[in-house]
């Protein structure tokens, strides 16, 4: 089988960072995989590794900027990529529409028997692409997967997923299925030198919108982000101030008039 | 198309709370629109749960019987002819693991707007939603272009639906078609040898620690305390500590005496796990952490550098 692993380069703010607008200023963000995202590489790698998947293709929608990122992908094992970047997605905030629009397209070129990626963006996280994406597609689909195994003859992915409250629950999901996958799935393996080596030759497919027969129009969005800010501290934290051992200390009173102790 | 459709949530037996929480938010959607509000119960025992959720404000209660459980497949059907049958061109819906596993596709099957993960509105013209970027360090408002939407609320940010309705409960029959993702059982994962939530005082350690070898720092701290010990999410996800281990929404909730959270950044998620404990104790680096938002004492420092030294405290 084919699968396709949705990936984001996600945005991560410094320590200390300063607004701009409507975003956070790009000097105080650092750029990186998706941490969900990983676990649905990783996923995707392991169903190639046991011979259940035969290719496994990664896609993104980024600037050239993302090719690191994607990059990355393919150290861990992904066999090709495709990057879809395109100035209309410069124009402001895509929506899930937007997104899924794109990835349709994307679905329609690669003909994928399972499509995978992370629960959310840590930048946005609006948690919502995969299962808009497989009502979109006519795949079905499962979102926050913490267990997955594919019964590839039976055509059916057998998943948990991760409930509130340390609950999980169990459902058979037939193929072509979309699944979002949620932290904790699998160990994500870090890039040997050598993938890291081999993901310097493999393919980067880049795309507009045109190359996927799509206009600006088609990935407009409904949404618009029209302020952001800092939320205002509700702490009234007493902040212990000192050395480590002033601080360790004064804590260690708190503590003991708390009724804390051995 | 100025009503607003609620959709609640249960799980074996029990209404969630986030259901009458969407209510309230309902409610206020339907204020600023002028229009009526339903809430539609789906699965399970929905004559008790249409009892529960008749609350002051609402007009109509729906419900669909179909099954015990949640199943995507019948939510986003039911919710369909829902959609259909009354004058609804708003939805609310929970922002819980069900909730995003089937409102993205009522949006995209309706070609509607979605908002995730709501923290406030303001509807004036057009419906400007609060929601968190870049894991809580920041607020964006989003406006939403059209007046007909999907919006998912968050857990704890509206006050639960109060008071006692008189709104008509109507049962809605509903096709389904062959489902494709079929439910076969739940599973408790966090159970074992330790109850965290049995703890008088906790000493829960997270990605601060770096790294696993480093988690005797942290248990020297829980034994020198007499504190048990806990994690957020990622010390659980590299395998560093069982499932049992684990505070916040997908692990326990916990309320106990102390919690003394260490190189824990406070992400909403782990917080809903932990902010009802008596007293919070924060020890982090990064003095704009979320943590010290609830936290009743803080040290803005490295745990590596603090840690050790209120190990001597009790030493």
């Amino acid at each position: 089988m084919k699968v396709l692993v949705t990936v984001k380069e996600v945005a991560e703010p410094d320590d200390d960072f300063a607004i701009e607008g409507t975003d956070i200023a790009a000097s105080d963000l650092e750029y990186d995989l998706n941490e969900w995202d990983d676990y649905a590489v990783e996923a995707a790698v392991q169903l190639s590794e046991a011979g259940v998947a035969d290719e496994v293709v990664a896609v993104t929608v980024g600037p050239e900027r993302a090719e690191e990122t994607i990059r990355m992908a393919l150290a861990k094992g992904a066999d090709r990529a495709v990057r879809v970047w395109d100035d209309a997605f410069e124009a402001g905030f895509s929506d899930v529409a937007a997104k899924v629009t794109t990835f349709e397209a994307v679905v329609e070129a690669e003909e994928p028997d399972l499509v995978l990626g992370g629960v959310q963006a840590a930048d946005t996280g609006f948690g919502a692409t995969g299962v808009a994406l497989a009502e979109r597609i006519g795949f079905e689909h499962a979102a926050v997967v913490n267990d997955l195994e594919i019964d590839d003859d039976a055509g059916v992915a057998h998943v948990h997923r991760e409930l509130e409250g340390g609950v999980e629950e169990l459902t058979d999901v037939d193929l072509p299925a979309v699944l979002t996958v949620q932290t904790g799935l699998n160990e994500p393996r870090y890039a040997s030198l050598r993938g890291i080596r081999q993901a310097q030759r493999k393919e980067i497919d880049a795309k507009d919108l045109a190359d996927l027969g799509l206009s600006a129009a088609d990935v407009e969005s409904a949404l618009a982000i029209t302020s952001m800010y800092e939320p205002e501290s509700e702490s009234d934290a007493e902040i212990i101030e000192g050395d480590a051992g002033e601080s360790a200390s004064r804590l260690a009173e708190v503590l003991r008039e708390k009724g804390v102790s051995a | 198309m100025s009503d607003v459709l609620v959709v609640s949530e249960h799980r074996r037996g029990e209404l969630r709370e986030v259901s009458r929480e969407a209510i309230t938010a309902g409610r206020e959607l339907a204020d600023a629109r002028g229009g009526d509000l339903h809430v539609a119960v789906i699965g399970g025992d929905v004559d008790a749960f249409a009892d529960d959720l008749n609350r002051s404000g609402v007009d109509a209660v729906h419900t669909v019987a179909n099954g015990e459980e949640f199943d995507h497949n019948v939510y986003q059907t039911a919710v369909s002819a829902l959609l259909d049958e009354t004058d609804a061109g708003i939805v609310v819906i929970p922002n819980s693991v069900n909730g995003l596993d089937y409102a993205p596709a009522v949006a995209e099957e309706h070609d509607l707007p979605l908002v995730t993960d709501a923290i406030g509105f303001e509807y004036e013209d057009g419906l400007t939603v609060t929601r968190e970027m870049y894991g809580s360090k920041v607020e964006t408002t989003v406006d939403v272009d059209g007046d007909r939407f999907v919006l998912t609320v968050r857990g704890g940010e509206w006050a639960p639906a109060e008071g006692v309705g008189d709104a008509p409960v109507e049962s809605a029959e509903v096709d389904l078609p062959e489902s494709g993702a079929r439910v076969t059982g739940f599973e408790e994962v966090a159970g074992g040898d330790v109850d965290i939530s049995e703890a008088d005082v906790l000493v829960s350690v997270g990605r601060g620690i770096e790294e696993e070898e480093n988690l005797a720092v942290v248990e020297e701290l829980a034994d020198a305390l007499g504190a048990t010990l806990s994690a957020s999410r990622p010390i659980v996800d590299n395998g560093w500590l069982p499932k049992n281990r684990q505070v916040g929404q997908s692990g326990k909730v916990v309320t106990p005496d102390v919690y003394i959270a260490v190189g824990i950044s406070g992400a909403v998620q782990h917080v809903a796990g932990m902010k009802g404990s008596d007293t919070i104790v924060a020890i982090n680096t990064d003095p704009n952490a979320p943590i010290f938002d609830i936290a009743d004492y803080g040290i803005v420092g490295d745990l590596f550098d603090v840690v050790p030294e209120l190990v001597d405290e009790f030493a």
